[in-house]
C-alpha cells in the first residue's frame, strides 16, 4: 500500500515536471518565433500606414485602420524599384542559367571521363575551396574595370559563373550513378552527351534544384560585387537600390515607402520559400552556408 | 582512342577553368603582388616601391585597427552566444511535436530574406530620430530605462545592434544543422539511456551532446569564418559610410580602400585582404587543432 | 544474325604493377554462332566471359581479332550503332523512368530515317512488355517492381528494337532460386519466340546447360570446348571441362595404365586397348557405375542417402582427389547397408582419362 502511494506520488510529480518543461519550450520556441517575425510584421504594417499618420506617431502603434497602398506607388514611381528589380531577375537567371552550364560540363569531364591530369585538376579545384571572395575581389573588380565592363549585366554576372562547390557537388552525386546504366545507355543507342542528358540530370535532378535554389538565394541577395561594380542606378540590383533609397531616396524620412520597398524585394524569395520550404531547407542543410 | 577523350574532357573542362582561371587564380596571385606594390594608385597607375610598406600603412591606420577591433567584437559575442541559443532552440524544436514544423519553417524565413532589405528595418526598430524615439527605446523607457540612440548613439549601442542583427541572420542556417544533427542521434541510444535511468541532463551532456560535437565544431568554425566577414549586415544598418560610424569592419575597409569616396587604393586594400585572410586561417586551423582533441567522431 | 568471332583477344595493363605485364582476358577466340540460336557462355569467374560480352556488345574495343554481325565487320562500330540489346546482371534500369520509359528509351535514340512517332514507340514498347508480360507495370517506376519484374523489364528494353543480337550477362544471378528456374525457362521462350541471336553468360553450368542450343566452355580467356550441352557433357575434351560440368561433379581418381588396363589402386576397373602405359586422371560420372559384389571397383562404403528416385553413395578410397566420391545409383538397386565396402561395375562410356601432365582427354578406343 505504502509502495503504491509512493509510485503514484512518483508518477505525479514527473508528469508535472514534464508539463513544465513542455511549456518552458513552448514559450521558448514562441519568443524566438516572435523575435524572427516581429520584423517582418513591422515591415508590412509601416508599408501601409500613410506618410503622414507614421509621422505623427511619436509612439508608434501596432496596428493601422487605415491602411494605404499608395506607398507601394510611391516605391515604384519616385525610384526605379521596378528597373531594380528586372535587373535583378536578369542577373539572377543569366547567372544561375550560365552557372549550371559550366558546372554540369565540368562535373561530367570529372566524374565520367577519364583524362590525364584528372586527379590534380580536382585538386587544385578542391584546395581553391578555401579561399575567400574577399581575396580575389579586389582584382576582379580591376579586370572588370579594365574589361570596360563596369555598369554592364556581363560585369555583374561573369566572375560568379563558377563554384568550386557546386562542381564538387555534382561531381559526386554523378559518381554514386552505377557504371552499368552507362553501359546500358551505350547499347541503347545513346551517345555520350545524350547519356549526359538524358540520364546523368535526370537522376541528379534533386542536387542540382538543391544547387539552383542556392544560387538564385545567393543572387537574390547579392549586394558587394554589385556595388563595387555599378555606379549607374541603371544596373542597380534590388540589394543596391535599398542602399540608394535609403541614402537618397523619397527625401530621408519616408520611412512607410521604404518598407514598401523593403516588402516588395523580400516577396519573391519569401513566396519561393514558402511554396519550396521542405526542398530548401533540405538542400541548405545538404550543402550550404551563407555568402 | 585515348587522345580523343583526352580532348573532350578539357573541352568539357575549358568554361569552368577559363572562369575559375581569370576569377580566381590570377586574382590571388595579383592580390600579392598588388600587397608588395607600395602605395599603387588607380588614378596615376604608378607605385613608388616594391616591399611591405602597404602592409606597414594598413596596420598603423586608424581606420583599420578601429576595424579590426570591431569585428573582433563581433566575432567574439556572436559566434558563442548564436551557437549557444541555436542549440537551445534546436533542442527545444527536438523535444516537441506539435507546431514543429511550423516552428521550424518560421525560424528558417531569415535565411531567405535580403540582408540588406531586413536591415533597414532593424534600423527603424532602433533608432531614435527627433520625432519618434523607435519602438525598442519605447520599450526601455516603459521598463523604467533611458532612451538611447542605437544607430548614431555611444559605441556600445551600437555594436550591441549589430550583433543583435548578426545573430538574428546567421540563426536559420545553425537551427537548421542543429535540428538534423540532433534528429539523426539513434533513437536506441535514448532508449537504453532511459532503461539505466539517467537523468534528463545527464542524457543531454553525455549523450547528446558528443554524438553532434562534430556538427557543433563545423557551426563554429563557420561560423567564426562568416563573422570574419561580416559586412553586408552592417552596412544594412549603418549605411555606406561605416568609417564615419565606428563601425567598420575589416571587409568593409578592404572594400572602402578599393573603391568609393575613400577608394582607389588596390594596393592597400590587398595588404588588409592578406591580413584577414591570415586572421581566418589562423583561427580556422587553431579550431581545428582543438576540435580534433575533443571530437571523437 | 550470325556471329562470328574471329582470333578475338583482349589484354588489359596488369593491375598490379609489380607483376607488371598485361593480363590476357580473351585469348584468340574463333567461333561461330549461327543464326537464331541460344548460346551459354560458361565457366568460373574471371574466366573473360563478360569481357568477351562486353566485346561482342562493343563496350571493349578488342586488342586483336575481328567480329562480325552477319557479313558485316563491327569490329570498330561503337556500342550505340551496333544494334545489340544488353541485359545486365543488376539489371541497370533507369531509376528516374517508368517502365514504358524505360522500355521506349532505346527507340528514342534511333538515328534519323529510323526515327519513330510517339504513339510507334508506345506499341512496340506496349508489344515488347506483353512478350515478357510486364504489361500491366507499365507507369510504375523500377524502384516499384520485385527482382524478377525488373528482370523483364530489362529483358523488354533489349528486345524492343529488334536487336542483331541479344546479349545476356548473368541475368539470373540476382533472382531466388524459384524465380530462377521460372525465368530461365521464360527467357528460353522468349528466345524461341523472337528467334533472336543470344549470348547468354552464366558461372551456372545447370542453367546453361538447360535452356543453351550450344555452350562455350572457357577458362582463363581460353576456350576449352564448343558444343551441344550433352555431347560436351558426355565427352569433355580435357579434364577442366569434364570437372565444371555437371552435378554432383564427377568423381576423380588418381589411376594408370598398364598393359591395355586402366588401374585405380589395386583395382584394374577397364579395359584400355591402344593407350600406352601412362599415369592418368580417371574421372567417373556419378551415375557412371553399376553396384555388383564382383565388380573391380572396390571402395570403402561411408554412408547410403535415398533421395526418393535415386540413391545417392558416398565412399571413400586412397586414390580420391575431391573430399569424398559420390555415386547415383536406381533406388530399386540392391546394395548392403551394413558392408565396410561397396564393389562397382563402371559403364566404360561414362568414365574418362586424362593426361596426368597435359590433362588432356585420353581416348579409349
Amino acid at each position: 500500500m505504502n509502495n503504491q502511494m509512493d509510485y503514484e506520488k512518483i508518477e505525479r510529480s514527473a508528469r508535472t515536471r514534464n508539463k513544465v518543461l513542455k511549456t518552458v519550450t513552448y514559450v521558448l520556441l514562441s519568443v524566438w518565433g516572435l523575435m524572427v517575425l516581429f520584423p517582418f510584421y513591422w515591415m508590412i504594417l509601416s508599408s501601409v500606414k500613410s506618410y503622414s499618420a507614421y509621422s505623427s506617431e511619436f509612439v508608434p502603434k501596432f496596428f493601422t485602420l487605415s491602411p494605404t497602398l499608395q506607398n507601394y506607388f510611391d516605391a515604384f514611381t519616385a525610384v526605379p524599384l521596378a528597373r531594380y528589380f528586372v535587373n535583378t531577375l536578369i542577373f539572377t537567371l543569366a547567372t544561375t542559367a550560365i552557372m549550371l552550364a559550366v558546372i554540369v560540363f565540368a562535373a561530367y569531364a570529372f566524374a565520367r571521363l577519364d583524362f590525364r591530369g584528372r586527379n590534380l585538376v580536382f585538386t587544385l579545384f578542391l584546395a581553391l575551396m578555401m579561399i575567400p571572395t574577399e581575396l580575389v575581389v579586389i582584382t576582379n573588380f580591376v579586370t572588370i574595370t579594365n574589361w570596360d565592363m563596369r555598369n554592364t549585366f556581363w560585369g555583374l554576372i561573369l566572375p560568379s559563373v563558377t563554384s568550386v562547390f557546386y562542381i564538387y557537388l555534382l561531381k559526386e552525386n554523378f559518381e554514386q550513378i552505377p557504371d552499368s546504366l552507362y553501359k546500358a545507355a551505350k547499347v541503347d543507342g545513346c551517345s555520350d552527351l545524350g547519356y549526359l542528358f538524358k540520364v546523368m540530370i535526370p537522376i541528379s535532378q534533386p542536387t542540382i534544384v538543391t544547387v539552383v535554389i542556392l544560387k538564385v538565394i545567393e543572387c537574390w541577395n547579392s549586394y558587394v560585387w554589385p556595388r563595387l561594380i555599378t555606379d549607374d542606378a541603371a544596373y542597380f540590383l534590388v540589394s543596391n537600390g535599398i542602399q540608394e533609397i535609403r541614402e537618397n531616396g523619397f527625401g530621408r524620412e519616408n520611412i512607410p515607402a521604404m518598407m514598401a520597398a523593403v516588402v516588395v524585394i523580400s516577396v519573391p524569395l519569401i513566396v519561393l520559400f514558402l511554396v519550396f520550404h521542405k526542398k530548401i531547407m533540405e538542400g541548405v542543410s545538404r550543402g550550404g552556408t551563407k555568402g | 582512342m585515348q587522345n580523343g577523350k583526352n580532348y573532350k574532357a578539357w573541352l568539357y573542362l575549358l568554361p569552368a577553368i577559363a572562369f575559375i582561371g581569370v576569377f580566381m587564380i590570377y586574382p590571388l596571385i595579383d592580390v600579392l603582388i598588388y600587397s608588395f606594390e607600395e602605395g599603387f594608385n588607380f588614378a596615376s597607375q604608378s607605385f613608388f616601391g616594391t616591399g611591405g610598406y602597404n602592409y606597414s600603412y594598413v596596420l598603423h591606420d586608424p581606420y583599420f585597427l578601429q576595424a579590426v577591433k570591431n569585428t573582433f567584437i563581433l566575432v567574439i559575442i556572436t559566434v558563442p552566444l548564436s551557437t549557444g541559443i541555436a542549440l537551445l532552440i534546436s533542442v527545444g524544436l527536438n523535444s516537441v511535436k506539435k507546431f514543429k514544423e511550423f516552428f521550424q519553417t518560421v525560424f528558417f524565413l531569415p535565411y531567405v530574406t535580403n540582408t540588406l532589405a531586413v536591415g533597414l528595418v532593424f534600423m527603424i526598430l532602433f533608432k531614435k530620430t527627433a520625432y519618434s524615439d523607435g519602438l525598442i527605446n519605447l520599450l526601455i523607457t516603459a521598463f523604467g530605462g533611458s532612451a538611447v540612440d542605437f544607430i548614431d548613439g555611444p559605441y556600445w549601442a551600437k555594436m550591441f545592434v549589430l550583433c543583435f542583427y548578426t545573430i538574428w541572420v546567421v540563426m536559420p542556417f545553425k537551427i537548421l544543422i542543429l535540428t538534423s544533427a540532433l534528429s539523426s542521434v539513434d533513437e536506441m541510444y535514448y532508449k537504453a539511456a532511459k532503461v539505466d535511468g539517467t537523468s534528463k541532463w545527464r542524457i543531454f551532456t553525455r549523450i547528446t551532446l558528443p554524438m553532434i560535437s562534430p556538427m557543433i565544431f563545423y557551426l563554429v568554425i563557420t561560423g567564426f569564418i562568416g563573422a570574419f566577414k561580416a559586412y553586408s549586415d552592417v552596412v544594412a544598418i549603418f549605411g555606406t559610410n561605416l568609417n564615419a560610424a565606428g563601425m567598420n569592419t575589416i571587409v568593409g575597409y578592404i572594400y572602402d580602400m578599393l573603391y568609393g569616396n575613400s577608394g582607389g587604393y588596390p594596393s592597400y586594400a590587398s595588404a588588409a585582404a592578406i591580413i584577414l585572410f591570415a586572421i581566418v586561417l589562423t583561427i580556422t586551423v587553431i579550431n581545428l587543432l582543438i576540435s580534433k582533441k575533443n571530437v571523437k567522431a | 544474325m550470325k556471329v562470328v568471332l574471329e582470333n578475338l583477344t583482349k589484354k588489359y595493363p596488369n593491375r598490379n604493377k609489380k607483376e607488371g605485364g598485361e593480363v590476357v582476358a580473351v585469348d584468340g577466340f574463333n567461333f561461330e554462332i549461327p543464326d537464331g540460336k541460344l548460346i551459354g557462355l560458361l565457366g568460373p569467374s574471371g574466366c573473360g566471359k563478360s569481357t568477351t560480352l562486353n566485346l561482342i556488345s562493343g563496350l571493349e574495343a578488342p586488342t586483336e581479332g575481328k567480329i562480325y554481325f552477319g557479313g558485316d565487320d563491327v569490329t570498330d562500330l561503337p556500342p550505340e550503332n551496333r544494334g545489340v540489346g544488353l541485359v545486365f546482371q543488376n539489371y541497370a534500369l533507369y531509376p528516374h523512368l517508368t517502365v514504358r520509359k524505360n522500355i521506349r528509351f532505346p527507340l528514342e535514340n534511333l538515328k534519323k530515317g529510323e526515327k519513330m512517332t510517339n504513339e510507334e514507340m508506345d506499341a512496340k514498347a506496349l508489344e515488347a512488355a506483353k512478350l515478357v508480360q510486364i504489361d500491366e507495370y507499365m507507369e510504375r517506376k523500377p524502384s516499384e517492381l520485385s527482382g524478377g519484374q525488373q528482370q523483364r523489364v530489362a529483358i523488354a528494353r533489349a528486345l524492343v528494337k529488334i536487336p542483331r543480337v541479344l546479349l545476356l550477362d548473368e541475368p539470373l544471378s540476382n533472382l531466388d532460386a524459384r524465380l530462377r528456374l521460372q525465368t530461365r525457362e521464360e527467357i528460353r521462350r522468349i528466345q524461341k519466340e523472337t528467334g533472336v541471336t543470344t549470348i547468354f553468360v552464366t558461372h551456372d553450368q545447370e542453367e546453361a546447360m538447360s535452356i543453351s542450343d550450344m555452350i562455350v566452355v572457357m577458362k582463363k580467356g581460353v576456350i576449352q570446348q564448343i558444343g551441344k550441352p550433352q555431347e560436351v557433357y558426355d565427352n569433355p575434351v580435357n579434364l577442366f571441362v569434364a570437372k565444371f560440368l555437371g552435378t554432383p561433379p564427377i568423381n576423380v581418381f588418381e589411376g594408370k595404365v598398364r598393359d591395355g588396363k586402366v588401374w585405380v589402386g589395386p583395382d584394374a576397373i577397364l579395359d584400355a586397348h591402344g593407350v600406352p602405359d601412362k599415369d592418368v586422371w580417371v574421372g567417373i560420372r556419378p551415375e557412371g557405375v553399376i553396384p555388383d559384389p564382383t565388380g573391380p571397383l572396390k571402395m570403402k562404403l561411408l554412408n547410403i542417402e535415398t533421395m526418393g528416385r535415386d540413391t545417392s553413395v558416398v565412399c571413400k578410397d586412397e586414390a580420391q582427389t575431391g573430399d569424398s566420391l559420390r555415386f547415383i545409383i536406381a533406388s530399386d538397386a540392391k546394395i548392403d547397408r551394413k558392408s565396410k565396402t561397396v564393389n562397382f561395375n563402371v559403364k566404360p562410356y561414362k568414365a574418362f582419362l586424362f593426361d596426368k601432365e597435359t590433362e588432356e582427354r585420353i581416348k579409349i578406343k
